[in-house]
């Protein structure tokens, strides 16, 4: 249900200021939520202060520096820091990206970081991702098929590989889906930008022999169709993919299929 | 399976921490126009309504309907009535698969802001 403000234990509360850097000339503000499970108390937006001559061009840089340096129980997913992993999602200057691929000079003035949007908060910036996961995986994704195993593989024309560029790229970040009003309020039944594209990866792949199936299976009120082509998704996808054409063409083979 | 949620995670912010963006806002705006103009008709109806009533009860729905709130909620109503169509008019392209990127999209969006109040000013001067 549409619920527009915070729970009562998720109101933010203003934190603790970092003394600043001694001797940095170039500084810059970082306001960073943090919550932990140990203390009993609400979430609340710590403000550090980093030296940007000594600090990396991608907002992880500075994250990371501040874990080193200032206060080492601030916690965040990160892996292989060139935006391929997908754990660095997070909420930076008001919209969803990776951590690792987005630099600080796209960024005018304090630098504000919360976790992905309205999620439960594991710790800091680390949202649990457990729904959005099962979600992912109720959508089959993998190859499904009812012929014999053919000798050597399933093999696709050059057409039919290219329809799949622009939907394998997904790293699965979560970006997208909780970049998503929709996802917001019915992110429970409704399946969310990200295990959409990745359902209709499956749909239009030639080698699929589920496709009506997989059709049936989204043919319901809040599944696929709680879409209302907002496209925050688009407008966020740090691997520049369209989501929202995924399921706008989802809907299109929903109509074909009966007329 | 992970244990979901467990102790008393808090939910992370979201409406008051995101940026608005030209796609979400002119997305939302349909359906506030779309709702607002719900309950401008429930103004007109209860116009006919009192006409249909007598004259004493018509004397004062028509004060309130043609007092300046009353203008102010008709002329709402008429730039609603233009927003709600043109953004129509853009569902309807992109249910046909049409301009799903977020050049299009952003392009169709500002069309149906700055359409909707041209043609506000354009019907006001023709009638």
């Amino acid at each position: 249900m549409v619920q527009f403000t915070l729970p009562k234990n998720s109101r933010i509360t203003t934190g603790k200021t970092w003394p600043k850097p001694t001797g940095a000339k170039n500084v810059r503000k970082f306001s960073i939520y943090r919550w932990t499970p140990d203390d009993g108390a609400t979430p609340r937006v710590d403000t550090y202060f980093v030296d940007m001559d000594t600090c990396g061009p991608m907002v992880l840089d500075a994250l990371i520096k501040i874990k080193n340096e200032i206060d080492p129980t601030l916690s965040f997913r990160r892996s292989c820091r060139e935006g391929i992993c997908g754990s660095c999602a997070m909420n930076i200057d008001g919209i969803n990206t990776l951590a690792c691929i987005y630099g600080m000079d796209e960024i005018k003035g304090d630098v504000k970081i919360y976790p992905l949007p309205h999620m439960p908060v594991v710790r800091d910036l680390i949202p649990d991702l457990t729904h959005f996961y099962a979600q992912h995986a109720s959508i089959m994704p993998w190859l499904e098929t009812k012929t014999n195993r053919p000798a050597k593989e399933w093999r696709q024309s050059i057409e039919d590989r290219a329809k799949l560029d622009g939907l394998y790229e997904c790293v699965m970040c979560a970006s997208c889906s909780t970049a998503c009003p929709s996802y917001w309020w019915n992110g429970d039944k409704y399946l969310g930008p990200a295990a959409l594209l990745h359902a209709y990866r499956w749909i239009i792949d030639s080698r699929d022999e589920a496709t009506g199936e997989r059709l049936d299976d989204l043919e319901d009120p809040f599944k696929l169709y709680r879409c209302h082509t907002i496209m925050n998704c688009t407008k966020t996808c740090p691997k520049g993919l369209n989501p929202a054409k995924a399921i706008s063409e989802i809907k299109k083979m929903m109509v074909e299929r009966t007329v | 399976m992970a244990d979901v949620n467990r102790g008393d995670r808090p939910l992370s912010p979201h409406l008051t921490i995101y940026r608005p963006q030209m796609t979400s806002i002119s997305s939302i705006l349909t359906r506030i126009t779309g709702n607002a103009l719900i309950v401008a008709t429930l103004m007109i109806v209860w116009w006919l309504l009192a006409a249909a009533t007598g004259p004493e009860y018509f004397e004062t729905a028509n004060a309130f309907v043609t007092s300046w709130f009353g203008d102010l909620v008709l002329t709402l109503s008429l730039w609603a009535i233009w927003y709600h169509y043109l953004a129509g008019l853009r569902h309807l392209i992109w249910d046909a698969g049409r301009c799903m990127d977020i050049k299009s999209a952003e392009k169709l969006g500002w069309i149906c802001v700055i359409g909707s109040v041209v043609l506000t000013i354009l019907t006001i001067i023709i009638i």
